[in-house]
């Protein structure tokens, strides 16, 4: 349609990788062929219906796709104002959205005769969305994960294990998603010629952030028809927790030529967007820079050296976040808003005991900040918030942040 | 002509290979260092890289992020980078320095600032390791405005199709990434990297010095025998953390350069 090609948001990124100032190919020598050819094959693969026929019956068939579009009943009376949807990618196969791309990038990997699948994950569920699909295509695994999350995200390492995955503690840096990131890099910079490296949010080298958005487009998709069918109409305002923010994108993408939704991305405030630095809210508290791939928001001091932030989700503990959230920020399309450790974790609690929903400390964010701005909005106001997590990973962290002693050893 | 050119030109006319010795920046602090640089070309260095330390340093080994670690650790950043160049520049007026490392620091200080500090500083030329030629315009086409080298990674994925772009933009001289791995890994045999830099000096006016995973004199030697030098990073800053007084360490970098003039 004519229309739109023009004053489209949904045209990005230009043929550098650039949405904007943001994106690019920041890489080592050694792997810029190897994004150079993923870019061709995935150009390719993009405009081929017998890749796309191939994803959607695995999404139908194993991960369970469409989710559902779920009223929020007792959370919208509790609010007293807007009518609250949550988009249920909980309930996929392996507890989150991390598999929609996963499955995208695996598939891709087998087209290239790859035979070697690494991964960097932060809480987990991005490694164990990789560990199951390369256990479903007899694939080998190697996932890097910050030595640091492996501690606290023990059920999520045993699963990556019983999967047949190799788990590599990263004890570099802090030992958080950062550091695992760059282990993977110098994994893949070793080993380039039977390796593909699945990044799991949409951040990186050029191809990655577009191609991992097209895969989470589902979401937003799914979204768009489910609403107009429950309501006839789309949603006012749609909303989603953002750590590099690939689940946020997906919800996004498909709706950002619609002027009239109100988009809002959620980042982990931490203890507080302050000056020491203890969140993870890249656009609230960072500023641009250049780190793993792309140009950037990221959190950084003054002589430009990278901050490890904090958050109690070790998903969104990340000092970067994807650059297309980066220049929707700067033109103003979306909006991003910071909550904190406390209030995501109250939220969690309200989600269990009003919708019997055990959500994710991630989507927990986006939650807190539903509960904060529905109760000022009228009724037939709608909200679509994307429920991208199930939290039975976070047990103990929230059972250890409510004085709860559940390891009984 | 930068110092660079000029030291290639010696050299060429002496027929002598180059040694070009890595250093880390502050490594272990900011005295320590200064004295070891400033010892490097009485112990026969020809070319000085000087590590920009960085928190994420994407193609290093565990050696290099250590000692990026270490620098930091100790307070060194990148005004202090370029401080002890210029207190290099005091004693040394000839021995070129290019200063290696990633691309966030100097974006952070600004470009067009960054290259007048560096020029100011006596810096001669630039490796920055997350900058491939599709990104030329960010600082590669600055830095050559401003009359500094920069110098590209070619490795073994530059394939012969890809190879012009690399060279395209490249001056001082280009560095052979002799192995597809992280600084400090496994040795490169001489055998295998010669067809690569013959292939790449096929294409080139520019010296090709081989580096990545050489730490012995008789590997320094064997590689710039195929090339027109050798680089030693890693195998050089171990034996700052192990801790060794900066005489000890001088003594191993003659080793390593004595080795790479014997080719």
């Amino acid at each position: 349609m004519p229309e739109d090609l023009i004053n489209s948001y949904k045209t990005g990124p230009d043929e550098n990788g650039r949405f904007g100032l943001f994106g690019g190919r920041f890489v080592s020598e050694t792997l810029m062929p190897l994004i150079l050819e993923l870019e061709r094959q995935y150009e390719h693969a993009k405009t081929d219906d017998s890749f796309w026929a191939e994803m959607h019956d695995l999404w139908t068939h194993y991960v369970g796709r469409p989710s559902p579009l779920y009223f929020a009943e007792r959370l919208t009376k509790r609010c007293g104002g807007a009518k609250i949807y949550l988009k249920r990618d909980e309930l996929n196969h392996t507890g989150a959205h991390k598999i929609n791309n996963v499955m995208g990038q695996i598939i891709l990997a087998r087209r290239m005769g790859k035979t070697r699948i690494i991964a960097e994950t932060g809480a987990g569920q991005h490694g164990v969305a990789t560990a199951t699909v390369c256990a479903k295509f007899g694939l080998k695994c190697v996932v890097y994960m910050g030595a640091h999350d492996v501690e606290r995200q023990k059920p999520n390492v045993f699963r990556m294990k019983l999967l047949g995955a190799e788990v590599i503690p990263v004890t570099s840096g802090r030992g958080t998603l950062k550091d695992a990131m760059n282990d993977a890099l110098r994994d893949w910079v070793t080993n380039v010629r039977d390796t593909f490296y699945c990044i799991g949010t949409v951040a990186g080298p050029h191809p990655y952030p577009a191609m991992v958005r097209d895969f989470q487009a589902i979401i937003g998709q799914e979204a768009r028809a489910q609403m107009q069918e429950a309501e006839g109409r789309l949603p006012d305002t749609i909303i989603a927790c953002i750590g590099g923010g690939s689940n946020a994108m997906g919800l996004f993408y498909p709706f950002l030529n619609d002027n009239d939704v109100r988009i809002i991305g959620v980042e982990a405030g931490g203890k507080g967007v302050n000056d020491r630095m203890e969140h993870c809210a890249s656009l609230s508290g960072g500023r641009p820079g250049v780190l793993h791939g792309n140009r950037t928001y990221l959190l950084q001091d003054a002589d430009g050296q990278i901050l490890e932030g904090h958050s109690i989700s070790a998903g969104l503990d990340y000092p970067g976040i994807g650059p297309e959230h980066a220049w929707l920020h700067d033109i103003g399309r979306a909006e991003y808003v910071a909550i904190t450790d406390t209030e995501a974790l109250a939220a969690f609690q309200v989600c269990c005991e009003e919708e019997g929903i055990i959500p994710a400390l991630e989507p927990s964010h986006a939650l807190a900040h539903v509960l904060k701005i529905a109760p000022e909005l009228p009724a037939d106001h709608i909200i679509c918030m994307n429920m991208c997590g199930r939290g039975d990973k976070d047990i103990f962290t929230v059972a250890k942040a409510l004085n709860f002693d559940i390891a009984g050893d | 002509m930068t110092r660079i050119d000029r030291k290639f030109a010696e050299l060429a006319e002496a027929k002598r290979k180059a040694f070009v010795a890595y250093v880390m920046a502050g490594d272990p602090d900011y005295d320590t260092s200064l004295e070891l640089i400033r010892g490097l070309p009485g112990a026969g260095v020809d070319v000085i890289e000087l590590g920009m330390p960085f928190t994420d340093p994407m193609a290093d080994g565990p050696t290099i992020q250590l000692a990026g670690q270490r620098a930091l650790e100790a307070g060194q950043t990148l005004r202090k980078t370029l401080d002890m160049a210029r207190a290099f520049r005091e004693t040394d007026q000839t021995t070129p320095i290019v200063m290696m490392g990633y691309y966030n620091p100097i974006y952070n200080r600004g470009v067009d600032r960054f290259l007048e500090d560096a020029r100011e500083a006596g810096i001669d030329g630039l490796i920055i390791v997350d900058l491939p030629p599709e990104e030329d315009a960010e600082l590669c086409l600055p830095a050559q405005a401003a009359g500094l080298n920069f110098i590209r990674l070619a490795t073994p994925t530059t394939d012969d199709a890809r190879l012009p772009a690399v060279l395209n933009n490249t001056s001082g001289f280009v560095y052979y990434v002799s192995i597809t791995g992280i600084t400090g890994a496994a040795a490169p045999q001489a055998s295998d990297v010669a067809p690569e830099v013959s292939r790449i000096k096929a294409a080139t006016e520019l010296p090709v010095i081989v580096g990545f995973g050489i730490r012995t004199p008789e590997s320094a030697r064997a590689i710039a025998g195929i090339a027109d030098g050798a680089v030693v990073g890693s195998a050089i800053v171990k034996q700052i953390e192990e801790g060794r007084p900066v005489p000890e360490i001088l003594d191993f970098v003659r080793g390593l350069a004595d080795g790479a003039h014997a080719a």
